[in-house]
């Protein structure tokens, strides 16, 4: 124990190199944090700014007023989460399963290139085939399938195509680890003892890859619960998040307190994400 | 295969199990296809979006659907500063969208180049010293990793505001938000990153290699610049790389904690999706589409050389 115990250099020097980021995060993340904890139980100022009495009042006018958008924004989250695993573990078994390196090298890449675009650019792409006079309509109306253009932008559907076209590689490329490093000898015994694809598949290969699926999913959930951007710009007022009413309450007539409030039950959301990751989620060290 | 010994029992049987064998041939055919259809979907699903926006960059006319022929002049348009679109108040112009560029470069550089200094010394620390909290220090610094950037964008807005009210009060001087705001928050999570990405690097280090030095008599700083350093090198660009991407991507902080003639480039494209949409917006998506293109051939390129031995 006492080789171990810290001697008074080594504790200097850990300070000299751990100080500076440590600092730089408990001033400018943690502690803006903790204003906005309190905030969230302070009562709405002139200008929205935080002033006392201390009240529950923001709380309880987040799970009234708000409470439909929260609902909505978990139900977008997990639908979208699903969406990705339906399509990302599928991707992620046929790259992994190419016996060329190189093929699966360039496989991974065609996931991971796009998602290296701009996020905004991303959108707008997405927001150009979506649109009332975009290239979708445009071909369901040439078919004939439809003689009035659909309204496909600004729904919730929108968000959510927009949201799995935005996190899908995160959801590839765990499920791509996991299936990576799948020893097919297990499933070659599932068959041998009778098991066929569909049985080998769901008690063997799944069980066994099941980490990078719940890492994929919680990668996929947390940044989708807090999303902005693609509702505030595929959503209209129907897909609205609880991000656009952060965003809204943070702006120019807006309540900073109550604000706040919907900033702590969205870090509460996600963190009920990151247990599950924590539990759940993590390659057991082999 | 049948026999003529095989009685009705064992006939039974046997169609059961030609029956199943017939149903799993099925399922591996069914498996089979899908395992080729899927991928192709979401891949068309992925590139469908970016190929319509780069062709139609080239459409001689306004639509996003309706193929006119082909035109560069939206590409000459930005090359000369001819507006076609925007109202009076909002008009795309080339000058700003350079200078929008030039922001985001700015504090990109910035804030990578002070997050990879703190992110690699802050590395060293968790990874080699034994000092108490180590491990409260290292989950603390996955927050800015896991807790949404909304969340980040907008309490970091009240603390400044705050603190710029304080100032007021106390000095008389009144700050406002801009470069200093942005570049500091880009800092705040960007040290994670670079935590994350050196610390990789240093977990796949030989310690004897820094032992050796030290029992050849080097102290800590000669151990560190002649050993350590450039072992982690390569941990380093990549930690600094992952840094410079993420800011010069990130939308949502930035909006939160921008000022007036700060607005980077994520901001501008965004002002142009929100307000009125000029056709040249094609053009500019397609530019950053090729120069993202081309920086990550580039560092794949680089991290092939330094692995090549």
């Amino acid at each position: 124990m006492a080789r171990r115990g810290a001697e008074p250099g080594e504790v200097a020097r850990s300070a000299f190199l751990a100080g500076p980021a440590t600092v730089w995060l408990v001033l400018f993340f943690l502690l803006p944090l903790v204003f906005v904890a309190v905030a969230s139980f302070m009562s709405r100022g002139t200008g929205g700014a935080p002033v006392p009495p201390v009240t529950l009042d923001q709380y309880e006018r987040t799970f009234t007023v708000f409470g439909p958008v929260i609902v909505r924004s978990v139900n977008v989250a997990l639908v979208t989460t699903a969406l990705c695993l339906l399509l990302g573990y599928p991707l992620a078994f046929f790259i992994s399963r190419r016996r060329d390196p190189r093929v699966r090298l360039f496989l991974l890449f065609l996931v991971l290139l796009p998602f290296w675009t701009n996020f905004l650019v991303r959108t707008y792409a997405l927001i150009t085939i979506l649109q009332r006079d975009g290239l979708l309509n445009g071909l369901l109306m040439r078919l004939g399938a439809i003689s009035e253009p659909l309204q496909l932008l600004f729904t919730q559907g929108a968000v959510i195509v927009g949201l799995v076209y935005g996190y899908l590689p995160f959801m590839v490329l765990p499920i791509y680890a996991s299936v990576e490093r799948l020893d097919m000898r297990y499933v070659e015994a599932a068959h041998d003892l009778g098991a066929n694809d569909l049985r080998a598949f769901f008690r063997v290969v799944l069980p066994l890859t099941l980490p990078g699926v719940i890492a994929g999913s919680i990668l996929v959930f947390i940044p989708t619960i807090g999303a902005f951007v693609t509702p505030d710009l595929m959503g209209g007022t129907r897909g609205l998040m609880i991000g656009n009413l952060i965003q809204s309450q943070f702006g120019g007539r807006g309540n900073i307190p109550l604000g706040s409030a919907v900033s702590m039950v969205l870090l509460a959301l996600v963190f009920v994400g990151v247990l599950v990751y924590t539990r759940w989620g993590q390659e057991e060290k082999t | 295969m049948s026999s003529p010994a095989v009685g009705s029992e064992g006939r039974d049987a046997a169609g059961i199990h030609a029956g199943r064998l017939r149903r799993d041939l099925a399922v591996r055919r069914v498996g089979q296809v899908a395992m080729w259809v899927s991928p192709f979907l979401v891949y068309l699903f992925l590139w469908v979006p970016i190929v319509v926006l780069i062709v139609f960059s080239f459409n001689d006319g306004a639509s996003v659907s309706v193929w006119n022929g082909f035109t560069t002049r939206w590409y000459e348009n930005i090359l000369n500063n001819t507006i076609t679109a925007g109202t009076e108040s909002a008009r795309f112009q080339t000058g700003l969208l350079l200078r929008a560029v030039r922001n985001s470069l700015i504090v990109a550089v910035a804030a990578t180049l002070v997050a990879t200094a703190l992110g690699t010394m802050l590395a060293l620390a968790l990874a080699r010293g034994r000092f108490p909290g180590r491990k409260t220090l290292d989950s603390l610094f996955y927050l800015p990793v896991v807790i949404p950037d909304i969340t980040q964008g907008v309490s970091l807005a009240v603390f400044f505001n705050l603190v710029f009210e304080a100032v007021q009060r106390a000095l008389g001087v009144r700050l406002v938000p801009g470069f200093g705001t942005i570049i500091i928050a880009h800092i705040a999570f960007n040290v994670s990153y670079v935590l994350i990405v050196v610390r990789a690097r240093l977990a796949t280090m030989d310690p004897t290699l820094e032992e050796a030095a030290r029992d050849l008599g080097a102290n800590h700083v000669q151990t560190f610049w002649r050993v350590t350093f450039p072992i982690l090198m390569p941990g380093i660009l990549a930690g600094a790389l992952l840094a410079f991407t993420l800011s010069l991507d990130d939308f949502v902080i930035t909006f939160f904690n921008a000022g007036v003639g700060t607005t980077t480039l994520p901001l501008f494209v965004y002002g142009m999706l929100k307000q009125r949409v000029p056709p040249e917006i094609n053009a500019i998506s397609t530019l950053m589409i090729a120069v993202s293109i081309v920086l990550v051939g580039a560092s794949l390129l680089l991290q092939r050389r330094g692995s090549g031995d």
